[in-house]
C-alpha cells in the first residue's frame, strides 16, 4: 500500500511511551512486535499495541493451535457453516438448521465462580443468536478439585449458581452436560457452556461487514470499564495472586438484557435491516468489528466518541478492550438505521452508530474525529504467528501409566461395600443437586431432561428432535492422550445412539495447561488427532469450537481435558429411548465385550486414590457398529431402554438404569444379571471397557435384538432380567456377587453428591 | 375464544402459555406490556420469566407496566386471569391475590417436576378434573414461599380458596413434597371472587406425555369450557 494514504495516528497526551517492557506485558513476544512492526510499517500507538495484544492473543489469535486444528475434519453434505463463524451450523432436515457450539470461561470462573459462569452462559448465548437461531437448549460440561476442600465446594456451588440463574432467566433450558470431581482440577475448575439453537434455513445470517458504507452500530447494554483485557487474561497462567488482581477482568452478567438482547436481534435479522451482527465478546469492539471486517474482505472506520459508555473519561484503549457484557455490533444496511433503533427501542436497548463499513482494508478508529489507531485489518485478525511447538511426553505420565495394576485386581475387601463407594461417589452419584437449580422445562421442548446419557428437544412442527451430549474422562486423557480422546468421542457417540439418535457433528471445547511447555504441546497433539481419527470414522465433522490454554496455577496444569460437545438427529420422536428400564421381565442385555481394564477407573480413584494405567483401548471400527446397531434396534422399536456404560463401570450402569429418574412418582426397578465372563470379577464390575451398552427389551423381543446385534458384528448377550419395583439388586461374578436392597442402592446414589453439598457448612469457603 | 398472553420485558414462558392456549383449540394473542388498551379478550395470562430480570423484587416492577391498569380492571370486572410462575408473583404484587411469594426455604431456584393436589373442582380452571386428583406438573423458580399474615392465611383455607397444594404421589400433603417451604404447602390460590388464579407450578409445560406429563392440559380445557359455558 502506497505510503501516503496510510493515516499515522499520533499518541494521546495521556498514552505511556510503548517501551519493550509494554510490549512484554501485553503478552507479545520481541519477534511478534517485530512482525506487528512490519505489518505497520511504522512504531506503534499506546492504543495500537493494545488492539494487537488481543488479537494476537491466544484467546482470539489461537496461535499455538491453528496449525493442529487444520487436522480436524470440516466439511459434510449436512454442514452449513463450519469453524470461523460465531459457532457452526448444520442441516438436520425439514427446512431446519441447528447452531451449536461450545465455549470455555475457565480463567474467570477461577476468579469469581458465580459471574465467571453466568457470563460463560451468556456469551455463548450470543453466539447462537447472532446467527440467527433462537437457542433451545444449554449444556454445561464442568470439572472441579475433590469436594473435601471447602474452596473447591464454594467454586462448585458458584458455578451452578451462576450458570443456573443465567439460563433460568433468559429462560432456556438445560439439558444435560457432566461434571467431573477429581484432584487434577484443584487449582483450575473447567467450566465450558454448550448452547444449540434452531432455526428455519434461510434465516442463516453471518458476522461479516459487507456493503461499503453500510452503518455500523452499538446495541444493547452500555460499555464500561469491566473486563479490560480478558482476552490477554485468558492466554496466562493463574497464580495464587490471581485472585485478588484479577477480579476486574471478570465481567458482570446481566441475563435480564441478555433476554432482551435476544430477541431484539432476532427481531433486527428477521427485517432484513441488517447485514451483520457479532457479539462483542473476547477483545469486545476490537474483535467484532475487525473479524467482521476481516471476513468481508472490507475495512471498518468507528469513533469511540460515538460509543455509549457508563462512564465518562474512558480512553479509546479501554473502550476497544473493554468486555463489557451483552453488547452486539451490527452492520445495518445505509439507511435503515432509523429501524434499527425502533426494534432496540422497543425492547427498552440502546443502539448508537459508531462508524461505517469502508472499502480500504483498514480497521480505523478515531476519537473525536481524530485518528487514534489504524491498522490493516487482515493481518489484524488472520496474521497472528502460528506455531508448532515441540511436544514430548512426561515421564512422569508414562510411568503412571506403566503402573502394575494387577494387585488391585483382587478386591480390597468385600465387593458390594467396594460397589457402593464407587456408586456414591461424586462423579458417579445422581447429579440432581446440580440440574434441580436448572431450569430445564421452559420453551417446552425438553424431551430428555439432564441425568441421562443424552439430552433431547424435539422440534415442533416436525417429528424431529435433537440430542445433546458432552464427554470427556479427563483421567483416561491424562494417561494417554489419544486413547483419552478417542474414547471421549466414542462415549459421546454412544451416548447419543443410546438416545435415539444419529450422532452428526461436533463442536469442541479445548482445556489445556502451557501449550509452551512440552508435555502439554505433546498432550494437545495427540488429543487433536486422535480427535481427527474419530471424527472421520464416526462422520462427525468439527464445525466449531474453543482452545483454552493456560489452564494452570503455580505451575500445575489441569488433566488435559478435550470436551466433546456431540449433537446428533433424532428422526422420529419415538424413537427417543432412555437410560431406565421400563418393564419388570424385560430382559437385560449387553452388547459389546467386558476386559480385564481398571486403568484410569473410578473404581482405583475411589478405592485407592489412583489415577493410573493404561486407559481403556477404544476400537473406532467396533464403536461405530455399536452405535448403528442401538440405532437400528431402537428404530425397529424393540428397545425399552438403553445405556452407556462409562464411568464406574458396568455395575453402575446396571444400578443406574435400575434406578431411573429417581423422581418421586418414578419407581426404582430391581435388576439381576449373570456375568460369567472368565476376568477378574473386579474388572467385569468397575473396568470401564469402552463399546459397551445395556439394553432392555420384552422377552419376546430377545431373539430380534441378538440378531440385530449379529448383524452389525457387535458381541451381544442376554445377561439377567429387571426386578420389581422397589426390587433388589443382584449382579453375580464368578464366585461371588453383588447384591443389595434397592432401597439401598438408591440412598446411596441420592446421597453422594447432595449429602455432601447439603450438609452443614459445606457452602465453602 | 381469545386469549391475551402478556409480555413483559423478561418474560420467557409466554411462549408456552401462547402454545398451550393453541392446543386447547383457543385463540392466543401475545400482548407487549406497553399496550394500554385489552379489549375483546374473553381471558387474560401472566406468563413465567423474570419480568425487569426480577432485580427488585419478583414481579414489583411489571405490576407498573402500561398493560397491568388494564389488566386489573380486567380481572375486577371479574374477567379470568391465570398468573403462573412470575405472573403469580406479578398477581400478588398488583393487590389481586393477597400474600407474597418469597425466596424459596432451600435459598436455591428449584426445577424438577412436583405433585399437586386438586383443592377445588369448581373453579373456571379445574373444572374439568376429578377433586383430590393428583397432577404431575413441573416447577422452576427461586422465589415460590408463599406467605401471607395469619389472618389472610386464615380466610384463604376457611373461604377454599387454596387450589393447589403440594403433595407427594400419593395425595399426601408431606413437609418433603413442598419444594419450596410455601406455607400449608399451598401452590397455588384463587381471588375471592374466584376469577384469578396464581400458581407456581408450570400448567403450560404439562401438556403432552412426550415432554413427561400432561396433567396440565386440564386447566386449559377447564378454561376453555367454562368460558364457552358462559358465553351461551
Amino acid at each position: 500500500m502506497p505510503q501516503d494514504l496510510v493515516t499515522s495516528p499520533l499518541p494521546r497526551p495521556t498514552d505511556p511511551p510503548v517501551t519493550p517492557e509494554l510490549v512484554a506485558d501485553h503478552g507479545l513476544s520481541p519477534e511478534e512486535y517485530e512482525r506487528v512492526l512490519h505489518v505497520m510499517g511504522r512504531e506503534l500507538t499506546f492504543t495500537e499495541l493494545g488492539v494487537f495484544s488481543a488479537m494476537w492473543s491466544e484467546h482470539c489469535g489461537y496461535k499455538n493451535s491453528r496449525r493442529l486444528l487444520r487436522l480436524l475434519p470440516t466439511e459434510a453434505p449436512w454442514v452449513i457453516q463450519g469453524p470461523g463463524e460465531n459457532a457452526g451450523v448444520i442441516d438436520i432436515g425439514d427446512g431446519y438448521a441447528l447452531a451449536f457450539k461450545i465455549e470455555s470461561h475457565n480463567h474467570p470462573s477461577a476468579v469469581e465462580p458465580y459471574q465467571g459462569a453466568a457470563t460463560g452462559v451468556g456469551g455463548i448465548l450470543r453466539d447462537i443468536f447472532t446467527m440467527g437461531a433462537r437457542p433451545i437448549a444449554v449444556l454445561d460440561s464442568l470439572r472441579f478439585g475433590d469436594l473435601d476442600s471447602p474452596r473447591v465446594r464454594y467454586l462448585f456451588s458458584g458455578v451452578v449458581a451462576g450458570v443456573g440463574d443465567y439460563g433460568n432467566c433468559v429462560g432456556i433450558p438445560n439439558i444435560g452436560g457432566e461434571v467431573a470431581f477429581d484432584r487434577g482440577y484443584e487449582g483450575n475448575p473447567l467450566v465450558n457452556a454448550l448452547c444449540i439453537g434452531l432455526m428455519k434455513t434461510e434465516d442463516l445470517i453471518t458476522a461479516s461487514a459487507s456493503g461499503v458504507g453500510n452503518t455500523l452500530m452499538a446495541v444493547g447494554a452500555r460499555t464500561g470499564r469491566d473486563g479490560i483485557h480478558g482476552a490477554t487474561f485468558a492466554s496466562e497462567e493463574l497464580s495464587q495472586d490471581s485472585d485478588e488482581a484479577s477480579r476486574p477482568q471478570v465481567q458482570v452478567g446481566d441475563p435480564f438484557t441478555e433476554k432482551l438482547l435476544l430477541e431484539a436481534s432476532l427481531e433486527l435479522i428477521a427485517s432484513g435491516a441488517i447485514t451483520g451482527i457479532q457479539d462483542m465478546g473476547a477483545a469486545g469492539i476490537t474483535s467484532s468489528a475487525s473479524e467482521m471486517a476481516g471476513r468481508a474482505g472490507n475495512g471498518v472506520e468507528l469513533d469511540v466518541a460515538l460509543v455509549p459508555v457508563r462512564e465518562p473519561g474512558m480512553t479509546p484503549y479501554e473502550i476497544l478492550l473493554s468486555e463489557s457484557q451483552e453488547r452486539m455490533l451490527v452492520v445495518a444496511e445505509k439507511g435503515q438505521e432509523d429501524e434499527v433503533r425502533r426494534i432496540l427501542e422497543k425492547w427498552e436497548l440502546e443502539a448508537a452508530v459508531i462508524g461505517r463499513v469502508t472499502d480500504d482494508g483498514r480497521f480505523r478508529v478515531l476519537e473525536g474525529g481524530v485518528v487514534v489507531a489504524d491498522i490493516p485489518a487482515l493481518p489484524l485478525t488472520q496474521g497472528c504467528p502460528t506455531y508448532e511447538r515441540e511436544g514430548v511426553e512426561s515421564e512422569e505420565v508414562k510411568a503412571l501409566r506403566s503402573a502394575d495394576l494387577s494387585a488391585h485386581a483382587t478386591p480390597s475387601g468385600d465387593l458390594t461395600e467396594l460397589f457402593l463407594r464407587v456408586l456414591g461417589s461424586p462423579n458417579v452419584a445422581n447429579k440432581r443437586w446440580i440440574y434441580h437449580q436448572y431450569d430445564t422445562t421452559v420453551r417446552t421442548g425438553t424431551a430428555v431432561r439432564p441425568g441421562g446419557d443424552a439430552g433431547v428437544v424435539r422440534i415442533r412442527g416436525t417429528r424431529r428432535g435433537v440430542a445433546a451430549t458432552t464427554d470427556c474422562n479427563g483421567r483416561f486423557t491424562y494417561l494417554d492422550p489419544r486413547r483419552g480422546t478417542l474414547a471421549a468421542m466414542a462415549e459421546a457417540a454412544r451416548n447419543l445412539a443410546c438416545a435415539g439418535a444419529l450422532p452428526t457433528a461436533i463442536t469442541n471445547c479445548l482445556n489445556f495447561g502451557n501449550p509452551l511447555k512440552p508435555h502439554i504441546y505433546y498432550q494437545f497433539r495427540e488429543a487433536v488427532r486422535a480427535m481427527a481419527d474419530a471424527c472421520q470414522a464416526f462422520e462427525t465433522p468439527v464445525t466449531g469450537g474453543n482452545v483454552s490454554f493456560y489452564n494452570e496455577t503455580d505451575g500445575k496444569a489441569v488433566y488435559p481435558t478435550p470436551v466433546i460437545g456431540m449433537v446428533g438427529v433424532v428422526e422420529d420422536v419415538d424413537h427417543i429411548t432412555r437410560a431406565a428400564f421400563r418393564n419388570p421381565g424385560d430382559a437385560v442385555v449387553l452388547l459389546g465385550r467386558n476386559s480385564a481394564e481398571l486403568g484410569g477407573s473410578e473404581y482405583l480413584y475411589v478405592t485407592a486414590g489412583l489415577v493410573a494405567g493404561e486407559p481403556p483401548e477404544v476400537d473406532l471400527m467396533a464403536e461405530r457398529r455399536l452405535q448403528q446397531a442401538v440405532l437400528a434396534m431402537i428404530q425397529a422399536g424393540a428397545l425399552h431402554s438403553a445405556h452407556d456404560c462409562s464411568d464406574g463401570g458396568l455395575a453402575v450402569t446396571l444400578a443406574e438404569s435400575a434406578l431411573g429418574s429417581a423422581d418421586p412418582g418414578d419407581a426404582s426397578l430391581g435388576v439381576e444379571v449373570t456375568l460369567d465372563d472368565d476376568l477378574p470379577p473386579v474388572a467385569v464390575l468397575f473396568g470401564e471397557a469402552q463399546g459397551r451398552v445395556v439394553v432392555s427389551c420384552a422377552p419376546e423381543r430377545l431373539d430380534e435384538v441378538l440378531r440385530l446385534a449379529a448383524d452389525h458384528d457387535v458381541p451381544a448377550r442376554s445377561i439377567g432380567a429387571v426386578g420389581a419395583p422397589g426390587g433388589a439388586l443382584r449382579i453375580r461374578v464368578r464366585g461371588a456377587a453383588v447384591e443389595l436392597p434397592g432401597e439401598r442402592v438408591r440412598d446411596t446414589w441420592l446421597q453422594g453428591l447432595s449429602g455432601i453439598m447439603d450438609a452443614p457448612h459445606a457452602a465453602g469457603a | 375464544m381469545k386469549m391475551a398472553v402478556i409480555t413483559f420485558p423478561g418474560s420467557n414462558c409466554d411462549y408456552d402459555l401462547y402454545k398451550a392456549v393453541q392446543q386447547v383449540g383457543g385463540e392466543a394473542t401475545f400482548v407487549w406490556h406497553r399496550q394500554r388498551r385489552l379489549h375483546g379478550y374473553d381471558a387474560v395470562m401472566l406468563p413465567g420469566g423474570f419480568s425487569y430480570g426480577d432485580y427488585l423484587r419478583a414481579g414489583a416492577i411489571a405490576r407498573l407496566s402500561p398493560v397491568m391498569e388494564s389488566v386489573v380492571a380486567f380481572a375486577r370486572s371479574g374477567g379470568p386471569v391465570l398468573g403462573v410462575c412470575n405472573g403469580f408473583q406479578i398477581l400478588c404484587e398488583a393487590g389481586l391475590l393477597p400474600g407474597a411469594l418469597v425466596r424459596n426455604a432451600s435459598l436455591r431456584f428449584e426445577s424438577r417436576d412436583v405433585h399437586l393436589r386438586v383443592e377445588r373442582q369448581d373453579t373456571l380452571f379445574t373444572s374439568e378434573y376429578d377433586a383430590g386428583a393428583v397432577l404431575r406438573v413441573p416447577i422452576a423458580h427461586g422465589d415460590g414461599n408463599y406467605q401471607a399474615d395469619d389472618d389472610t392465611l386464615e380466610r384463604l383455607e376457611g373461604e377454599g380458596r387454596v387450589v393447589f397444594r403440594y403433595v407427594d404421589p400419593t395425595g399426601t400433603v408431606t413437609p418433603d413434597a413442598n419444594p419450596n417451604g410455601s406455607w400449608g404447602n399451598i401452590a397455588g390460590i384463587v381471588s375471592a371472587d374466584g376469577n384469578v388464579l396464581g400458581m407456581m407450578p408450570h400448567p403450560e409445560r404439562a401438556m403432552e406425555s412426550l415432554l413427561g406429563s400432561a396433567d396440565g392440559v386440564g386447566v386449559f380445557t377447564s378454561l376453555v369450557k367454562s368460558l364457552s359455558t358462559a358465553a351461551v
